[in-house]
């Protein structure tokens, strides 16, 4: 069972509270966007077999959206973090890559 | 009949959804007009289910009040608010309340809900929502047990699942 911490709530909520929400940081690309911008917000998306920075929807909860860095291999959990922001913060980086050096996601790392 | 916790459907309460800003003054000013108290601490209630206000989400807060004071309590919060930016609901109608009363209360809802329900965990004063087996809930403790809200479109089905877990034996695990 897979438990986030929802970092507005402050409770460990488990997976069955929670709705997921697909990959974090997405850039989005409007009508006046390149055709190969707009595809790649629409479509391409990132699918690591390791570190993930993922959404999540606090939906049984308080209802708020929030992001969680998560090995998509170990269900390890490296933190959660309110939604308003577009960068993972230093802290959960820096944990990361104590634990999988040369971590990289997107532009991130 | 087992003596897990006595579960009853207990009548409307009054019951007032307040959005909005928490650390402005005049909602801090209003809540503490409406129901006596502070705005409570995340995954707190202050006072009880007659008079009181638990802490929702970062901008949500649920005020409870006599039935019969909601549209009184609700041109007050306006009138307090003035034009800062609020929103109030009257939800009374909307929701069904239950009592589960009894020593081993937090039993009957471990079973249903993701929810780690230790004293030292979850003490009295405490304010969870969460999900009861496949419905939106909330529940909070208080000195003799829980007291539980959800939809009350919903209210048969909770009732439903609170009896029968309310029934099971005792496992201790709490």
């Amino acid at each position: 069972m897979l438990i986030l911490e929802c970092p507005y709530c402050g409770v460990q909520a488990d997976e069955t509270e929670l709705h997921a929400g697909g990959e974090a940081h997405l850039k989005r690309f409007g009508p006046d966007s390149s055709e190969e911008d707009f595809e790649g917000y629409l479509f391409v998306r990132e699918n690591p077999k390791g570190v993930h920075l993922e959404r999540w929807r606090h939906s049984a909860g308080c209802g708020k959206w929030f992001h969680a860095a998560r090995c998509t291999m170990t269900l390890e959990v490296f933190g959660t973090y309110p939604a308003q922001t577009l960068a993972p913060p230093k802290y959960i980086i820096e944990r990361i890559k104590d634990k999988r050096p040369g971590w990289s996601w997107r532009n991130f790392s | 009949m087992s003596d897990l916790a006595t579960v009853d459907r207990a009548p409307a309460r009054g019951m007032i959804t307040l959005r909005g800003d928490f650390t402005s003054s005049k909602l801090k000013r209003a809540v503490k007009a409406a129901t006596g108290h502070a705005v409570p601490k995340p995954g707190r209630i202050a006072g009880d289910g007659h008079k009181g206000v638990a802490w929702m989400s970062p901008d949500e807060l649920l005020l409870m009040v006599p039935y019969e004071d909601v549209a009184s309590t609700v041109d007050n919060i306006a009138s307090d608010m003035g034009d800062t930016h609020y929103l109030t609901v009257d939800v009374s109608d909307a929701r069904a309340v239950f009592s589960i009363t009894g020593p081993d209360a937090n039993e009957v809802l471990a079973r249903l809900c993701p929810v780690d329900l230790h004293k030292d965990s979850f003490a009295i004063g405490g304010f969870r929502r969460t999900r009861l087996a496949q419905v939106a809930a909330a529940f909070w403790r208080h000195d003799t047990g829980f007291d539980l809200v959800c939809f009350r479109s919903v209210a048969d089905y909770a009732e439903g699942v609170l009896q029968r877990s309310a029934l099971a034996r005792k496992t201790g695990a709490l």
